[in-house]
């Protein structure tokens, strides 16, 4: 057992799944000589060879499209998008083949294909190096979409997103990249696509987020009153939506809040809102709580905190949805 | 077109090149403004190290003569659009430099009000329309303003004759975008030419790892039909003798061109680049032709047009320009968080725009 950071427990996850399978193959730009733009895949080209970790040219739309005919072909391509912005002009593939090859081919032919994306901002970056485009691709029926929150799950994650036979984006949020360190096993474990964590268990209220933003929760929960008891749920899934951890959360609790980077509109807290109310309607003694990014694009740096969910801001709405 | 061999017969032809045309004060112009571009850089990297300036950052130096060059070629009213890399053109195409730090910066004095960054340098006064951060997106828009120039002169019999000048580096030619671009703009004539920064690294991917036909990048234009040329983007002087015919011809016969500008960046690919793809005897040889250097030295040497005290008298002045830029750029406000972080998404909202109304602690958007 290791004590690593989220980086490094990616980086193992495919080093044991390369070991383990010869059809798993890395490809983006500047993953191999470089290691990637945050050193995720350092390693992999010296260990495995350039035909395994491939550099490509600087073409997302390329990179997508054909680890999608890799995938296709019998293998099981990670390929690698730098930033979430540069999912755009990989967009087309993604969306309109990977998501949709299954069902087109009425099950004959599927793309285990997995989308390694940087995600969320934090880092002082600007837009399109800061977005969270999560709840675009879990509007796409075909696509599973996760982000793990910690090494240990991101470890997990990977080795089941690489093994599943349809394509998985896999969030990485780069604003914990190396914020901590979490023991790692070095043994084979997979943390299953579509279950939520209780990360820690509670009786008042129930706060639902996933990434970067779980740690926030976690800070927010120090601030609120010790008689306040509450229980947060990490996704790790955004899509398939693990509803059934939620719905027994919040009969337990209810309330609840959910929190994410994305802007309020549309985001994917609007979702679970939607399904906390059909499920659980007559359990709530309070209306659905969201904290989220605004409806405005990642302003550069001096603002950037403003725009992030702030722990302040969480706890206050935990505050509001208990008392209320 | 011209080729590097064309290139060489120009310097034999020294007495009819067009840079010998130029007037003294216009080549100490872009001396200078070379020098202040470099001196520019340079600080630019020490505030980043400084923690004054945050995210991503992708400096010039070593690039200069490509764009004071370029820009020095065309109209100030034409249309220029780049990638990310692009506080080299800002300041060549006269963007304040304290506007410019500004941004990076974060301040409300910056070119884009602090909220863009070093990626996203405006001035549309100047007719610069960005600073794109995704590599290539931006070629196919060069496309578009080449052909509303072309739109406004023909169809609606307004304005001169414009070109667009749209720049991509080495790593945007592998991008759909500009072949989608390229082939639209062959195919309507559109005034637009693409010049490839060529700096030989799409981040940290050498150039032969990562195109085809790196050797000679003009069979790219012949595939669309578009002129295509390559030029030592370093030489400033033979730049020009071989970049503005080209810029006449697409101005009057409303063509598109492809220019494969050989040129190199001394720093990583950004701030945070290990450089593990080139080796420091790379870099210190291309230093020894370096752009500035060359231009110096002909204004010195050959054309007896300044001596070494007048350069000294530039490089005061560009350190001076800077410093100032620097202290306007730190005594500047950041933006006001009520103010801005809603600004500009849309001209009016309207009240029912919900929830950004919504602001940190109950404060409204004040735009509603």
């Amino acid at each position: 057992m290791a004590n690593l950071t989220l980086v490094q427990a990616i980086n193992l996850a495919l080093v044991q799944e390369m070991e383990a399978d010869e059809r798993v193959m890395v490809l983006g730009e500047d993953v191999g000589k470089n290691g990637g733009v945050f050193r995720v895949t350092e390693g992999l080209q010296e260990r495995f060879g350039e035909d395994r970790v491939v550099d490509t040219p600087l073409a997302e739309s390329g990179i997508m499209g054909s680890s999608i005919g890799l995938a296709v072909g019998g293998m099981r391509p990670v390929a690698e998008i730098q930033f979430e912005g540069f999912l755009g002009p990989a967009y087309d593939q993604l969306v309109n083949h990977a998501a949709r090859y299954r069902t087109r081919s009425r099950g004959a032919v599927t793309v285990p294909l997995t989308v390694r994306v940087p995600v969320g901002g934090g880092i002082h970056a600007p837009e399109l190096h800061s977005d969270s485009p999560e709840a675009i691709y879990a509007h796409t029926p075909g696509l599973k979409v996760v982000m793990p929150a910690s090494p240990y799950d991101a470890k997990g994650l990977l080795i089941s997103a690489i093994r599943d036979p349809d394509p998985v984006i896999y969030f990485e949020p780069k604003r914990i990249y190396r914020a901590f360190r979490e023991e790692v096993p070095e043994d084979e474990y997979t943390i299953p696509i579509g279950k939520a964590k209780v990360v820690e268990e509670g009786e008042h209220v129930t706060v639902v987020s996933w990434g970067a933003m779980v740690v926030d929760c976690l800070k927010a929960m120090d601030e609120l009153p010790e008689d306040l008891s509450v229980e947060l749920i990490d996704l790790r899934t955004i899509y398939p939506l693990d509803i059934d951890c939620i719905v027994e959360s919040v009969k337990k609790t209810g309330r609840c809040v959910v929190v994410h980077e994305a802007p309020k509109t549309a985001g994917y807290g609007a979702e679970i809102t939607a399904q906390v109310m059909e499920h659980c309607f007559l359990h709530l003694e309070a209306p659905v709580q969201r904290v989220a990014g605004f409806d405005t694009f990642m302003p550069y740096y001096k603002l950037e905190l403003e725009y992030l969910p702030s722990v302040e801001r969480i706890a206050e709405a935990i505050g509001a949805c208990a008392a209320y | 077109m011209s080729t590097a061999t064309a290139d060489k017969d120009a310097r034999t032809k020294s007495r009819k090149r067009p840079s010998a045309e130029l007037p003294d004060k216009t080549l100490v112009g872009w001396l200078r403004d070379m020098m202040l571009i470099r001196e520019f850089e340079i600080r630019t990297m020490q505030a980043y190290s400084n923690a004054k300036i945050g995210g991503f950052c992708h400096v010039y130096i070593g690039q200069e003569a490509l764009a004071v060059g370029t820009i020095g070629s065309v109209n100030p009213d034409d249309p220029v659009i780049t990638a990310y890399r692009d506080h080299g053109h800002a300041l060549a195409r006269g963007m304040d430099p304290g506007a410019c730090m500004a941004e990076m910066y974060g301040k409300i004095t910056g070119c884009a009000k602090g909220k863009g960054g070093s990626m996203h340098m405006f001035d549309k006064p100047n007719h610069l329309y960005g600073g794109h951060g995704i590599v290539g997106a931006q070629t196919p828009l060069g496309a578009g303003l080449a052909f509303a120039a072309k739109y406004e002169h023909e169809v609606m019999g307004k304005g001169g004759k414009k070109v667009a000048l749209c720049y991509l580096g080495d790593g945007a030619l592998n991008q759909g975008a500009l072949h989608e671009a390229m082939n639209l703009a062959g195919l309507m004539g559109l005034p637009v030419i693409y010049i490839v920064e060529n700096n030989g690294y799409s981040m940290g991917t050498s150039i032969g790892r990562g195109t085809t036909m790196s050797e000679d990048l003009t069979k790219k234009a012949d595939a669309y039909g578009i002129l295509g040329a390559t030029i030592d983007g370093m030489d400033i002087l033979n730049l020009y003798d071989h970049f503005k015919p080209i810029v006449d011809t697409c101005r009057e016969e409303s063509r598109p061109a492809f220019i494969d500008m050989k040129t190199y960046r001394y720093h990583g690919h950004s701030m945070s680049d290990p450089q593990k793809y080139r080796t420091k005897d790379e870099v210190e040889g291309v230093k020894q032709r370096d752009s500035i250097e060359l231009l110096a030295a002909y204004l010195m040497d050959d054309r007896k047009a300044i001596t070494e005290d007048d350069r000294k008298a530039i490089d005061k002045e560009v350190k001076a320009i800077v410093r100032d830029a620097m202290k306007f750029a730190e005594e500047s406000p950041v933006p006001d968080v009520d103010a801005e972080l809603y600004s500009d998404v849309y001209v009016n909202p309207s009240p029912g725009c919900s929830p950004i109304r919504e602001y940190v602690k109950g404060a409204k958007n004040p735009l509603l």
